[in-house]
């Protein structure tokens, strides 16, 4: 029987005990910080903070008008929680989602990161799809669908060259700097003015600052800063123009190129064929890139800046002016056309082999004389008309901000003894003067050298938005007197008997304009009768209101045959199209206000 | 019963006194560090609302020591059924908070009685078994099982406050240890509990909740992780673990602020410390904690009578029960039982009843001489 029962034995049995705990608590310490701290602090560091980016509503994107061409649209993905999915359910999720098992199977268990971080399936899902995966989805745990914006472009392919699309960052843009807040996943601009413009457009990004545990799943929101809307873009360009040009193209390869004078702003910019780029927007499958970029009709290719062809009849402007200013014609000079010249054992036909009889300058280019241009080219000699073609803004790139244009070239004596290694032959003025031989353009360097005639000699860089100012490249030093002369033949082009341009004539309005047919292969045939690649260039660059201008357009009609028959009428389009009133407009646009 | 003169100065307990002072500060350091946001956000307010507890707890010790702790004798009973009353009130008309009902709200403030019954239930406890001197038999330790621990415990349990119903009843097993058991007695709970164990574990285990059974699951095995309580542990290992043998200094621990411990400041206060300061650090501290409990032994050692031995063993065992739950819990070596960690945690219930506790066993070394006073 014990009767001193808390002794001071049995307290030192207790200290015992507790100093047994310390040594234990120690141990463990020892264990964890001492043995196990390396491979302990390796897993904390790898603990951190994840920073997700939350893309912004991206910029709409109006024309002139305020017609919104772009709008967002949600795009659906469906994901799955590897983690969270029971793998023996693959078979009937590869029958929901319409995957093969196989690959299904080799995906989920192929996990790059970490079981709880969703893993992407299938994209781009219709409303259709979504709603059979939602009504199902109670029966594959783990499975999610994930919201993304797009873009879908309203009128599809219309302006498609001009506007661009959308795609996902690719690995060279992912580590570049200026992508940095932009999240892994979301859509930026990948051509056109949605590249261009795309930090704008883009907004700020918000953030999402969440926990995760070691193994990447989210545990809590920490901080948010909610995403700012990108900046909403007006564009230069008149929809209602563009879908009216491109409707006239009906397929043909070609570009429209059409700028408002007095600022040097696109109203339109059209290259055929087109592509639509609601498929980029989509995330564009193989198959489809591949049909796009191999296809021979090249639908990617902006042929309105990057397709050079000789300007054909359109250059007999330049040669006008040049021989105009330099004295070497006037209004009242006369030349005999007899149907050809020659020039040695040469011979140099017009186009009309009966010959135009004795043309002034007003008249020959009415009726677009090949004859009257040989003569003033010789006259005034190449080397002064090169200059005046260089001053008009051809043989350069005219600035637009659309990248990747083509200069054309322009050339003179100097150039063929550097490149050719030979002298200049008159011969080649003859040619050269009426925008055949070397001479090249672009749809918008004839558009710009349109631009500035029809506004008395004001060289802009085509602008493509619409509120910014005016940028003068130059301007020409030439007498107004030589600029009215111009502006009358090329009203007649269009509006008198004779004139080559008729097809171009409006109810709505007076429209000038001169027409060009830019020759394939040597043999002055009509075009109808041969294959279409070997088919003439048709051309036609145009102004109006021919009194006081509101635009000045240039057409190209890839093997389209004369100018004055496939090129003009297009622009008769485009331009009426431009002209009509607003609501005129909307209606043809189906716009509700 | 008011003295305090040159006297009680010269006895004052300042080792302890001043070893619950350092405890505190580090705790108080230590939350603000685990409750630091990121960012331009805001610096929490918890580690001030602490140091204000920390003066009101100080204030509350000074009464306490100023008065002689024998009065609690002669208490104990009329405090012990307050005690129980007021559990009793928690259960009727407590605030719920995080999943239970512990708080009484006063209005101006809530407070935990559960926190202060401890302190009750071992004065309770000290006191009846202080009046015999004999070893305790059958008969009596089954009276104090019924009239004494039932009710608490129950109470406890139904709140629920597990971790404060388990320290009732660890308390209750070793203070019974400390003033002896009859070798019979002894034997036969030692064969009773071997036997009734699984039953009692079925019954007890039917009779938890779903939170509750969770932490043990993942106590057992933290990495079957049934709802992230085995992701608790697992983080607090890691936090422990890197701290490696210096810290990751002080303000540059991770996994705290980035919220990767649950209960950062509270329940898993040590985890964060130990991040900080590492092994050196821990070792530091689990000095300071050596210190109390050794002090609290050799006070009950030296104490007066039995009334004031079993007290101060009473109070120490406490101490000892949540240091090594706690810091066991958070070293992976103990299940997850919400207890916090003496002095350190965050909570002014919790930090005042602790500093009125030290008080007692300060009160308990001050007066050892005192005898006929």
């Amino acid at each position: 029987m014990q009767t001193e029962q808390n002794s001071p034995e049995k307290i030192s049995y207790i200290a015992y005990l507790i100093i047994g705990g310390f040594i234990i608590l120690l141990l463990r310490l020892w264990h964890l910080q001492i043995l196990q701290g390396d491979e302990l602090r390796k897993i904390s560091e790898s603990n951190r903070l994840r920073v997700i980016g939350v893309a912004a509503p991206r910029g709409i994107i109006f024309d002139r008008n305020m017609v919104p061409l772009v709008k967002n649209t949600p795009y659906f993905c469906v994901s799955i929680i590897p983690h969270e999915f029971n793998i023996n359910n693959t078979a009937s999720l590869s029958q929901l989602l319409n995957i093969p098992a196989p690959q299904l199977h080799d995906r989920i268990t192929r996990r790059a990161e970490s079981p709880f971080t969703p893993l992407r399936l299938k994209e781009g899902l219709s409303f259709s799809e979504v709603s059979f995966i939602e009504a199902r989805r109670s029966d594959f745990p783990g499975l999610m669908i994930e919201i993304e914006t797009s873009r879908e472009y309203i009128y599809g392919s219309v302006g498609a060259h001009l506007i661009g699309y959308l795609g996902r960052l690719n690995p060279r843009q992912s580590r570049d700097p200026d992508f940095r807040d932009v999240p892994h996943e979301a859509f930026i601009g990948q051509w056109g003015i949605e590249k261009l413009y795309d930090k704008s457009l883009r907004g700020s990004a918000g953030k999402r600052i969440i926990e995760v545990d070691a193994v990447g799943r989210e545990i809590r929101l920490l901080y948010e800063t909610q995403p700012s809307k990108g900046s909403d873009l007006v564009l230069s360009i008149d929809i209602a123009l563009q879908k009216e040009a491109e409707k006239a193209f009906d397929g043909r390869a070609g570009a429209l190129v059409a700028l408002k004078p007095g600022t040097g702003e696109v109203l339109g910019l059209v290259s055929s064929p087109s592509y639509d780029p609601n498929k980029f927007a989509q995330g564009i499958n193989y198959a489809d890139w591949r049909s796009l970029s191999e296809n021979r009709r090249l639908p990617m290719l902006n042929r309105a800046i990057q397709s050079q062809y000789p300007p054909g009849s359109t250059f007999k402007i330049i040669t006008a002016i040049a021989a105009l200013e330099s004295g070497a014609v006037d209004d009242a000079s006369r030349v005999d056309c007899r149907g050809s010249i020659s020039y040695g054992k040469w011979h140099f036909g017009c186009w009309r082999k009966t010959g135009h009889n004795a043309v002034s300058i007003r008249r020959a280019l009415v009726e677009s004389c090949d004859v009257f241009f040989y003569e003033a080219g010789k006259r005034t000699g190449f080397d002064k008309v090169q200059e005046y073609a260089l001053m008009f803004g051809l043989g350069q790139e005219t600035g637009i901000a659309l990248g990747k244009e083509k200069k054309g070239l322009i050339p003179d004596s100097k150039w063929k003894i550097e490149t050719k290694k030979a002298p200049w032959f008159l011969g080649e003025t003859f040619i050269n003067s009426i925008g055949q031989g070397y001479v090249t353009a672009t749809p918008v360097q004839l558009a710009v050298m349109m631009a500035a005639v029809a506004n008395n000699g004001y060289v802009y860089r085509p602008l493509i938005l619409r509120d910014t100012p005016p940028s003068l490249v130059r301007k020409v030093a030439v007498k107004p007197e030589t600029l009215d002369i111009i502006k009358d033949a090329l009203t007649g082009v269009v509006n008198e008997q004779g004139g080559t341009g008729g097809a171009a004539r409006s109810a709505m309005t007076t429209v000038g304009g001169k027409t060009g047919t830019a020759q394939v292969v040597g043999i002055r045939k009509d075009s109808k009768y041969l294959p279409e690649k070997f088919r003439d260039h048709a051309w036609f660059v145009a102004f109006a209101p021919s009194d006081k201008p509101e635009i000045a357009l240039s057409v190209f009609v890839e093997h389209g045959g004369h100018g004055g028959s496939a090129a003009a009428p297009i622009a008769k389009k485009a331009i009426e199209a431009y002209l009509l009133p607003e609501v005129k407009k909307k209606e043809l646009l189906n716009v509700q206000d | 019963m008011f003295r305090i003169d040159r006297r009680f100065l010269q006895n004052f307990d300042w080792v302890t006194f001043l070893t619950i002072i350092s405890i505190s500060f580090i705790g108080i350091i230590t939350i603000f560090s685990a409750t630091r946001q990121l960012g331009d956000s805001p610096q929490a307010s918890f580690y001030i609302k602490q140091i204000i507890w920390l003066a009101i707890s100080i204030c509350a010790l000074f009464v306490i020591v100023s008065f002689d702790y024998t009065w609690l004798g002669r208490i104990a009973l009329p405090l012990y059924i307050t005690g129980v009353v007021l559990l009793g009130i928690v259960l009727v008309a407590g605030r719920v908070g995080m999943g239970a009902q512990r708080w009484i709200s006063l209005g101006f403030f809530s407070f935990q009685p559960s926190e202060f019954f401890k302190l009750i239930f071992i004065i309770m406890l000290s006191g009846y078994y202080s009046l015999s001197q004999e070893a305790l038999d059958t008969s009596r330790l089954l009276r104090v099982c019924f009239m004494i621990v039932l009710l608490p415990f129950l109470l406890l349990i139904r709140q629920p406050d597990l971790g404060t119903a388990i320290m009732i009843f660890l308390i209750f097993a070793s203070l019974s240890l400390a003033k002896g058991l009859r070798k019979k007695l002894l034997v036969i709970l030692v064969i009773i509990g071997m036997v009734s164990l699984p039953f009692i574990g079925n019954i007890l285990w039917t009779g938890l909740k779903d939170y509750q059974k969770n932490r043990l699951i993942a106590f057992i095995d933290p990495q079957t992780d049934p709802t992230g309580i085995g992701y608790h542990i697992n983080q607090s290992k890691v936090a422990i673990g890197s701290g490696e043998f210096a810290g990751k200094g002080f303000l540059k621990g991770t996994q705290g602020p980035f919220r990767f411990l649950p209960e950062k400041h509270t329940d898993f206060i040590f985890a964060v410390f130990a991040e900080e300061w590492g092994f050196l650090g821990s070792l530091f501290l689990l000095a300071l904690y050596f210190i109390l409990l050794i002090r609290g032994l050799d006070t009950a050692r030296k104490a007066k009578d039995d009334f004031s031995r079993l007290l101060a063993l009473g109070i120490t065992f406490m101490f000892s029960i949540y240091l090594f739950v706690n810091v066991g819990m958070t070293l992976g070596i103990m299940p997850v039982v919400g207890i916090p960690l003496p002095f350190m945690s965050y909570g002014g219930t919790a930090l005042l009843s602790n500093f009125i506790s030290a008080g007692v066993l300060i009160n308990i070394r001050t007066r050892r001489f005192s005898l006929f006073y």
